[in-house]
């Protein structure tokens, strides 16, 4: 027993060292970003396992299930949109089985704070009909972690490990036990691994029927807890991760809490939902993310004689983060006083790129040339140059979903649009930009595609980039783009007029041309300079 | 023992160094502690807060309910009135005095700020001053921890030992001049 200070990605990541993993893939994207950057720095200190960035989240995911197959213990971690860029190895590892335990962290962004979205990863789960852990805490991260991959084995399939951001990144005390030696290979059965029909439907029947043992396995489990206090309250709380720890907030004396389910796995456990639902007329449902408990308990048609309270009747917030606070008005308590500052609210300070950074020298250049083409549009992607979109800027018209810049652009100037501009990283290029290249590349569509190139996965911590520089022109001119229209710019102040110059030739260009605007991120400029 | 603190600035000055030094502390003298902090998009220049809660007990929530901070530590003086509904109707506001300007529409603090002094405990430290006398104007930070430290509830020798432990791996040199920028602060904010 040793005691780490960790955020919640970091429990997770120490949990599944401590459980014998033997592989663990990646990609960037905040909030799960931690837990790879620890179990990197953790195989560089001590060794003994696998710790791999990878080119996107499909990627990450299918060599995950080559682990597995190989019947060795492995993680694959991403955030919540991630996992839709995996959804295609994610829904059909459901239907191979784990060999190896085989261990999905999503994590999810409720308040969207670094996100498009706020989907909900408790539904992939639910829809591959895998087992779900949803951790409250950092201890319960780090025993979760390393109980999903027994789970894992026990019942042959890939187990979820909810994340959510608050807990991802938030900061402390886990005490930690003993680690476990890793699998042998034992390599897993084509009867198994091998989805034609003949043993895919096979392997459905057997996804049905482990059905109830996950749910028993969810009934028994020590993560979830039925209290009833005492307390002669008609309403009962069914809490669920991080909202378990925002009803506890609101009671000081302990006696005062109500009946409350604390829910921490899914398949729901059916019997204390029941056992709750026997002794109180009306459920307070306090869930981060979508109303998915809620949904699930009401049905089309809501409970018969049962009241239930939550984000869709109203008494929590449908979108954003839970709080104390929040909760504490749906518990019917009163709020407590806080100091107020009266006429005077603080300026808002947005994120913005950094002084010096390549991407505002492009932008710059970029909306200078585009003054002369009102009917222009600037498709854009997912990474530090979405910033582009605000003020001073203002550059870009679109953001998505990884790779879309170029394949909109595509369709954009398939339908009329012109000039069609695409805006992407090398990062997110490498991740989904070259399939629709190739598109682009295959119709001559007259689109200028510039690809940033700072060399870096800059906007969630500098991880390194699978197609930079002269590999990333190589890239380019073999997806097709004819070599005379694959320019290189420096963005620099200095080279302003230039680029400007080389921008409107490829715009004036009647096909495809990429800029590639190179210049390394200046964030990762000043660490090498630090560490020299 | 319960203490529920708020720190704030902007991206880049330095928020997680504070955090790092007061969880070990606070770990070292035995309390529980949870600390949630920004990462991602908006450490981009942008607002940053970390919520950092030390007890005796076991804490609940990842961040501190409104009106139940105890201290708002800010490197920044706008930073510190941006989370003020979450401060208690007596806590108390530890901030640098000096704006960092990188939006256009910077309003003028003054007035805002003598009103607040008059309502609550507000302590302003010069850290741009302190922090160059100490040896470098990026030590703003400890100067502002060594500030606050006047109102934590833990033990400055702890304070100490963690800012030279995050120090030392940058040599000597860095422990003397974050070490002076501490006590620079601490000894400002009487």
């Amino acid at each position: 027993m040793s005691q780490h200070i960790l955020l919640g990605d970091e429990a997770v990541a120490l949990g599944a060292v401590h459980a014998g993993l033997t592989g663990a893939y990646s990609y960037p994207g905040t909030p799960a970003s931690e837990i790879m950057e620890f179990l990197i720095r953790f195989r560089e200190k001590k060794g003994g396992f696998n710790a791999f960035w990878c080119v996107n989240e499909k990627v990450a995911f299918e060599e995950a299930l080559g682990v597995s197959f190989a019947g060795r213990r492995a993680m694959v971690s991403m955030k919540h949109v991630g996992l839709n860029v995996a959804a295609d190895p994610f829904m059909n590892a459901a239907m191979t089985g784990a060999n190896g335990g085989l261990v999905v962290v999503s994590a999810d962004d409720p308040g969207m704070h670094s996100s498009q979205n706020e989907q909900d990863s408790r539904y992939y789960a639910q829809f591959a009909q895998i087992f779900c852990y949803e951790p409250s805490n950092h201890q319960e991260a780090y025993q979760m972690a390393r109980e999903s991959f027994d789970i894992s084995e026990e019942v042959g399939l890939p187990v979820m490990i909810r994340m959510v951001t608050r807990l991802s990144h938030s900061r402390s005390g886990v005490t930690s036990a003993s680690a476990r030696e890793q699998n042998p290979l034992k390599r897993g059965e084509w009867t198994d691994w091998t989805l034609l029909p003949v043993n895919a439907r096979k392997r459905l029947k057997i996804l049905n029927d482990m059905q109830p043992k996950m749910v028993a396995l969810s009934e028994k489990s020590r993560f979830n807890a039925l209290r009833f206090n005492g307390t002669k309250s008609r309403m009962g709380i069914i809490a669920s991760g991080l909202g378990y720890n925002y009803v506890l907030e609101n009671f000081t004396n302990p006696d005062e809490v109500p009946p409350l389910l604390k829910i921490s796995s899914y398949p729901l456990p059916i019997a204390l939902v029941g056992k709750l639902l026997d002794e109180v007329d009306e459920i307070l449902v306090v869930e981060e993310g979508y109303p998915f408990i809620e949904k699930n308990l009401g049905g089309l048609f809501g409970m018969k004689d049962k009241n239930i309270r939550g984000k869709l009747s109203g008494h929590l917030p449908l979108t954003g983060e839970l709080s104390a606070d929040s909760v504490r008005q749906a518990l019917g308590l009163t709020p407590r006083p806080h100091a107020v500052l009266k006429d005077f609210k603080p300026a808002a300070r947005p994120p913005q790129l950094c002084l010096g950074c390549p991407h505002a020298d492009t932008f710059k250049a970029l909306n200078q040339v585009l003054e002369d083409y009102p009917g222009s549009v600037v498709f854009s992607d997912i990474g530090c140059y979405t910033l582009g979109a605000l003020p001073p800027y203002s550059a870009i018209d679109t953001c998505v979903c990884m790779g879309a810049s170029v394949s909109m652009a595509k369709g954009g100037s398939d339908s009329g649009i012109y000039p069609a501009v695409a805006t992407i990283g090398d990062s997110t290029f490498a991740h989904s930009g070259m399939t629709p290249l190739l598109d682009a590349a295959a119709a001559d569509t007259n689109m200028t595609v510039i690809i940033a190139d700072n060399a870096a996965v800059a906007m969630t911590g500098g991880q390194p980039t699978f197609a930079t520089g002269d590999k990333l022109f190589e890239i380019v001119k073999g997806l097709g783009v004819p070599e005379e229209h694959i320019r290189v710019i420096i963005p620099l102040p200095k080279n302003a007029e230039e680029n400007k110059k080389i921008m409107k030739e490829e715009i004036s260009h009647k096909g495809l041309s990429v800029i590639i605007a190179s210049r390394e991120c200046i964030q990762e400029t000043r660490k090498r300079k630090r560490s020299k | 023992m319960k203490q529920d603190i708020i720190l704030a600035g902007v991206g880049g000055q330095g928020i997680l160094s504070i955090a790092f030094v007061i969880d070990n502390a606070a770990l070292k003298e035995g309390y529980s502690f949870k600390q949630a902090e920004v990462h991602g998009m908006a450490q981009r220049g942008g607002a940053v807060q970390s919520h950092l809660r030390i007890s005796d007990n076991k804490i609940f929530s990842d961040l501190i309910p409104k009106g139940e901070t105890d201290l708002i530590l800010s490197v920044e003086p706008m930073e510190a009135l941006r989370y003020f509904d979450f401060l208690h109707p007596e806590g108390t506001i530890v901030t640098s005095s000096n704006p960092y300007v990188n939006i256009p529409e910077y309003p003028d603090l003054q007035d805002i700020l003598e009103r607040v002094k008059n309502e609550l405990h507000v302590v302003l430290v010069d850290s741009d001053a302190l922090a160059k006398e100490a040896g470098s104007s990026k030590a703003q930070n400890m100067v502002m921890l060594g500030a606050a430290s006047r109102f934590l509830k833990l033990k400055e020798t702890s304070l100490l030992e963690f800012i030279k432990a995050l120090f030392q791996p940058k040599g000597d040199n860095m422990v003397a001049t974050n070490v002076r920028a501490f006590e620079l602060g601490r000894d400002a904010a009487v």
